[in-house]
């Protein structure tokens, strides 16, 4: 389970600056249950996108938006509005996102944080990766996580030791990850986003579990259990 | 002295560096920089260079300061957070230190430590971005200083980088983060290095070109296979394999760089890697 907050509005229209029709993308599982990315929230979504002038060219709630192969066939029947669409508007998990933006080869801006759940339960396939950090950066990466994906972290562009594509670390197994936001980026011809994005600070602050969180009924269960305060 | 203000007197920079040594014994080090002390503008002092424990950058500087070469002190992302990171450069500051490097730094595993944990709270574009907020009177949280620093801030650049249009979107945001000069990864390609410099020179910031002295065919085979951004071409190799005298060939491959470099860039950094005995050689050929 991981769980996700929804960015506020604003936010989201400052990702969709020129753009004039969207495609929303929506996740049945733990999105819905955060209560971000079920259908409720995407046609909430839609409304607050429509009354600020854009066009939501249609949406699609998918269980689950982890899997790749889902989201190419869940997708089929939308071919028309998707193409239609500048970019896709994803209101889910980091996994979730960079899912979709690996299937759709487009534009595809987060909707949502994924928080702390101060370590990760449950399991996903394929190779994407969510530390939850609180403060999706995929909007400026072409939907790439730079902080699993690159071996230092780095949000702001890459280190000098990619060597032939290959990573510093580990090389015989990992690509610099930046050599592959550019390249997906470049394909997409939206290299600009790399040269306007402001420079990127991580908010260690956000990538521990909020207290809000702490004093749910989850957390309370396990205490009950063990009858002590361990976390 | 800030290496600005050489730029803006028209000066044709030239720097070095020395590492400083692993152990508390700073007298090679200090030879080494006094060695260059007359024929340089300033002398990089290496952060632990490679991700290998060593004496500290901070202090190397500071010994040198002393004895009145100047230096730049080299700071990466690698092993302090941004408190650290902050601390260290208004420590600097107080000391006297003017110029400073601010560089990603290499992952932890690449050293001698591989078990340590790679930090990178800040990154060089941040940490730039950081430092000229010290310049400008406050810290990263907005924090007003009770006196703001001054410094002249450089960072790198990989002109060899594949692709070098993701490097010059980076150089960019150095740029506009607070980078003031540019000192180069290893030029042994001249030819490549003037398409390089005809993206980079509308930036409008003084490029330093990276000459890194070859001591056999071996050692540029290594550079090729390892070092990101490097590479010798086989026709330098093949004249290091067929020299009677690999020193003077040596000497003579990078002082020919220089010159064919001088009228594209700002200034060189020239990298001995312990020849530091053969770099007013290097700069005497080159008519430096």
């Amino acid at each position: 389970m991981l769980i996700t907050v929804r960015k506020p509005i604003d936010e989201i229209m400052g990702f969709l600056a020129g753009e004039r029709a969207v495609f929303l993308l929506g996740c049945e599982g733990c999105a819905a249950a955060s209560g971000t990315g079920g259908e409720p929230e995407i046609l909430e979504l839609k409304g607050e996108l429509e009354a600020r002038g854009i066009e939501v060219a249609g949406w699609k709630v998918v269980d689950f938006l982890c899997q790749k192969a889902l989201i190419r066939t869940s997708l089929r029947p939308f071919a028309e509005p998707v193409a239609r669409a500048d970019s896709i508007v994803v209101s889910t998990c980091g996994i979730g996102i960079q899912a979709s933006a690996t299937v759709i080869d487009k534009a595809v801006h987060p909707a949502c944080n994924t928080i702390s759940l101060g370590g990760i339960r449950g399991e996903w396939q394929g190779e994407e990766r969510c530390v939850e950090c609180g403060q999706c950066f995929l909007e400026f990466t072409g939907g790439i996580c730079p902080l699993t994906a690159c071996a230092k972290g780095l949000v702001n562009g890459p280190c000098g030791g990619a060597k032939d594509g290959r990573c510093e670390v580990e090389p015989e197994v990992r690509r610099c990850a930046w050599n592959v936001i550019y390249e997906r980026l470049e394909r997409q011809d939206r290299l600009d986003l790399l040269r306007s994005s402001p420079v990127q600070i991580k908010d260690y602050a956000r990538m521990r579990p909020p207290s809000e969180l702490r004093g749910t009924r989850e957390w309370a269960v396990d205490m009950a259990v063990t009858g002590e305060e361990t976390r | 002295m800030k290496l600005t203000d050489l730029f803006r007197e028209g000066k044709f920079v030239i720097t070095s560096e020395v590492a400083p040594p692993k152990g508390g014994d700073t007298a090679e080090m200090i030879e080494n920089a006094e060695l260059l002390k007359p024929r340089v503008d300033a002398i990089n002092l290496t952060d632990q260079q490679s991700s290998v424990m060593r004496l500290g950058s901070l202090a190397a500087s500071q010994m040198l300061k002393a004895r009145d070469i100047e230096p730049i002190f080299q700071m990466t992302c690698r092993d302090r957070n941004r408190i650290a990171l902050q601390s260290d450069l208004l420590s600097a500051w107080a000391l006297g230190i003017e110029n400073a490097l601010c560089l990603t730094g290499d992952h932890v595993s690449l050293g001698d430590f591989p078990d340590a944990r790679a930090v990178f709270d800040l990154d060089s574009v941040s940490l730039l971005a950081a430092a000229k907020g010290l310049n400008e009177g406050v810290d990263m949280a907005g924090n007003e200083l009770a006196g703001a620093t001054g410094f002249c801030l450089g960072a790198v650049v990989t002109p060899g980088a594949d692709p070098v249009e993701l490097q010059l979107i980076k150089m960019e945001k150095k740029i506009a983060a607070g980078a003031e000069f540019f000192q180069t990864q290893a030029v042994f390609d001249a030819e490549a290095f003037a398409r390089f410099m005809e993206r980079a020179k509308p930036l409008g910031v003084p490029v330093m070109a990276g000459i890194i002295l070859l001591k056999s065919p071996g050692m540029a085979r290594f550079m090729n296979n390892n070092v990101a951004g490097v590479h010798v071409p086989e026709s330098l190799i093949d004249e290091m394999k067929n020299s009677e005298d690999r020193p003077a060939t040596s000497v003579e491959i990078a002082a020919r760089l220089i010159r064919e470099v001088k009228g594209i860039c700002q200034g060189v950094h020239v990298m001995p890697l312990g020849w530091e005995k053969r770099v007013p050689a290097v700069l005497d050929a080159a008519g430096l």
